[in-house]
C-alpha cells in the first residue's frame, strides 16, 4: 500500500495536520468530492421520478452506488437501505421492529455494555414503551465481550440481540457466536457495524445478522449518509417506521399501501449526492484493498501499543492490535482527557476526548472519560510519534 | 492577552485549587455536570443575612473547569447574593484571563451556571 500516494488524495492533510480522529469522522478523498461535484454540477435531479436525461442518470448512479455498497459488505442491492446516518438507521430499525415483532410485556432484549448510544438508547426507549427487559453482556479480559455471559443472557424470551461489530472506544471487535442462538425461537440479530465497515473486510452473509447499520462518513464517504442492511427475508416482512413520498403503492384519504422491500423504507428525497459520494468511497477503498487497509491499520495499532504503552503514567484502553479496528483510548495520570486533547491540538494532532457516546462502557472501564486516537489508511508512524510527543508535553505541562 | 491556554496561573489553580472542600455548614449545594466530558462538580455556598460567608466546591474536571471553580469561589466569598447575581460570563473570562475557545466555553462556565442555579434556589 502506497501511503504517500494515498495521502495526496486527502487535501485536509496538506498543511501538516496529524489526523487521528477517524473514529469520529474520516477525511474525504478527492475522488469522492469529484463524484459529488459531478452530480451537483452536471446531472442534479431527483431519483426515481423524472423522465429526462439528468433524472435518469441520477437514478442510475444512485442505484449503481447501492450495488457497489452492497457488494462491498457481501450483501445484495435489495438488502441495502440508505439513511442519513448510523443513528438514523438504528432508530428507524427499532421503530420498524416495534411495528413488526408484536412484542409482549416481559420480552427481553439482550445487548452489551460495549454499545454506542446510537444502538443503546433506541433499545432502552423501545423497552420503556413496551415493558421489555434489557440485559447487558459484560466484558472479560482484553476488553472482549464475555461470550459466556452473552450465551447465558439469551433465553426463550429474548426477541432482539444487539451486539456491536466493534467498540468505538477500545477498538475491540465483537461477535455473536452461532451456538448462542440455538435456544428456542431465534431472536432478531442486529449488528452496529459503524466501526467496522471500511476499516476491515465485512461480509454480511457470513455474519449471519438479520440487520446491521453503519455511517458513510467514517469510511471516506460524506456526512449525512448511512446504511441500514436487512436480510432480504426480513425486509419483505418488516413494516416501515417512517412514512412519506416515494415509498407508496397507493394512497387514498383513508389508507395507503407501501412498496415491499428496500423502496418501502426510503421515504422522501434521498441524499442523492451523498449516496453517489459513498459509492465513490467504496470504489476508492476497494481499489486500495480492504485487506491492505486492515493490515496497515493493524501495523499502526501495534506501533501505537509499543510507543504509547511505554509512556510513564499512560493507561491504554484498547484491545490487542489483531482484534482491534484501529482505536486506542488512553488516560494520562493527573491530566484530564480534555487537557490532553487540547495540548495535542496545539501540536496539530487531532484526537478526541470524552466518553465517545459510550457512557456505560466508560463506567465498565472505571473511567469518566478518555482521550482517543484512531487510525486509518492515511495515517503513518510519524503521526503516532507526533501524538507521543504531545502526550509527553501534556505530562510536562501538568507536572 | 497571551495566546497560550495553559498559562502559569491556570495551571497553578488547576493543580492547587482554592476553596476545594466540603462545607459542613453550607446553606446551598448545587451539582454541576458536564456529561460530555465526565466533569462533575458541586458548588456550595454558606449564605448568612444575604451575604456569601463562604463559597466552595468539590469535584473533578479539566484544568479549565478547575481553575474557573477556584477563581470564581474566591471572588464569591464575601459578596452579597445580589452582587453574586450580577457576576456575568464575561467576569468569568476576565478571571481566567486566557483565550477560551468555543469548545471550552462549557468548561469555563460550568460552575458559573451552577452559581445562577444556586441563587435561584436561594431566592425561591
Ligand atoms: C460504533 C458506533 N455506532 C454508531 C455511531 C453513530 O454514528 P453517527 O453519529 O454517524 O450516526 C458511531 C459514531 O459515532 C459509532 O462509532
Amino acid at each position: 500500500m502506497d501511503t504517500t500516494a494515498i495521502r495526496n488524495d486527502f487535501m485536509s492533510l496538506k498543511d501538516g495536520l496529524v489526523y487521528l480522529d477517524s473514529a469520529a469522522t474520516s477525511l474525504t478523498p478527492e475522488p469522492v468530492l469529484e463524484a459529488m461535484n459531478e452530480y451537483y454540477r452536471n446531472y442534479r435531479a431527483n431519483v426515481h421520478r423524472g423522465l429526462y436525461a439528468e433524472a435518469e442518470r441520477a437514478t442510475e448512479r444512485y442505484e449503481e452506488a447501492r450495488k457497489n455498497i452492497a457488494a462491498f459488505i457481501g450483501a445484495t442491492a435489495d438488502e441495502v437501505i440508505f439513511t442519513s446516518s448510523a443513528t438514523a438507521a438504528s432508530n428507524m430499525l427499532v421503530y420498524a421492529l416495534e411495528h413488526t415483532l408484536e412484542l409482549q410485556e416481559g420480552d427481553e432484549i439482550v445487548t452489551t455494555v460495549m454499545e454506542h448510544h446510537a444502538m443503546l438508547l433506541p433499545l432502552q426507549e423501545l423497552a420503556k414503551r413496551n415493558g421489555l427487559v434489557v440485559k447487558y453482556a459484560q466484558l472479560t479480559k482484553d476488553f472482549a465481550l464475555d461470550l459466556e455471559d452473552l450465551r447465558e443472557l439469551i433465553t426463550e424470551k429474548t426477541r432482539i440481540v444487539a451486539v456491536t461489530g466493534a467498540s468505538n472506544v477500545t477498538g475491540r471487535v465483537a461477535c455473536v457466536p452461532e451456538d448462542t442462538l440455538t435456544t428456542g425461537a431465534r431472536p432478531v440479530i442486529v449488528r452496529d457495524m459503524t466501526a467496522c465497515v471500511g476499516h476491515m473486510p465485512v461480509n454480511m452473509s457470513a455474519l449471519d445478522a438479520d440487520f446491521a447499520f453503519f455511517s458513510g462518513h467514517k469510511m471516506c464517504g460524506p456526512t449525512g449518509t448511512g446504511v441500514l442492511y436487512g436480510k432480504k427475508e426480513w425486509l419483505d416482512k418488516l413494516r416501515p417506521g417512517y412514512f412519506g413520498g416515494g415509498m407508496v403503492d397507493s394512497v387514498t384519504l383513508d389508507e395507503a399501501t407501501y412498496h415491499v422491500g428496500v423502496p418501502g423504507f426510503e421515504a422522501g428525497t434521498a441524499n442523492v449526492g451523498g449516496v453517489i459520494g459513498l459509492g465513490a468511497a467504496v470504489s476508492y477503498l476497494t481499489r486500495i484493498g480492504m485487506d491492505e487497509i486492515r493490515a496497515h491499520v493493524e501495523g499502526l495499532t501495534n506501533y501505537a501499543f509499543e510507543k504509547l504503552g511505554a509512556l510513564e503514567g499512560v493507561t491504554l484502553y484498547a484491545a490487542p492490535p489483531e482484534v482491534n479496528v484501529g482505536i486506542v483510548s488512553l488516560t494520562l495520570v493527573g491530566v484530564h482527557p480534555h487537557d490532553v486533547a487540547e495540548i495535542a491540538g496545539q501540536h496539530n494532532v487531532a484526537v478526541r476526548a470524552g466518553h465517545h457516546c459510550a457512557l456505560p462502557l466508560h463506567n465498565a472501564l472505571g473511567v469518566v472519560a478518555t482521550t482517543r486516537a484512531s487510525f486509518y489508511l492515511y495515517n503513518t508512524r510519524d503521526d503516532i510519534d507526533a501524538l507521543v510527543e504531545a502526550v509527553n508535553d501534556a505530562r510536562r505541562t501538568f507536572n | 492577552m497571551n495566546e497560550e491556554l495553559y498559562q502559569a496561573h491556570i495551571l497553578q489553580h488547576a493543580k492547587h485549587p482554592h476553596n476545594k472542600e466540603e462545607l459542613a455548614d453550607a446553606t446551598i449545594s448545587v451539582p454541576a455536570k458536564n456529561t460530555s466530558c465526565g466533569d462533575a462538580y458541586t458548588l456550595q455556598l454558606n449564605v448568612q443575612d444575604g451575604f456569601i460567608e463562604k463559597a466552595a466546591f468539590t469535584g473533578i474536571g479539566c484544568a479549565i473547569s478547575q481553575a474557573a471553580a477556584s477563581l470564581l469561589t474566591d471572588k464569591l466569598t464575601g459578596m452579597s447574593t445580589h452582587e453574586a447575581a450580577q457576576v456575568s460570563e464575561e467576569d468569568v473570562y476576565t478571571l481566567l484571563h486566557v483565550p477560551i475557545s468555543t469548545t471550552r466555553e462549557k468548561c469555563a462556565l460550568l460552575l458559573w451556571r451552577a452559581l445562577h442555579e444556586a441563587l435561584k434556589e436561594h431566592h425561591a
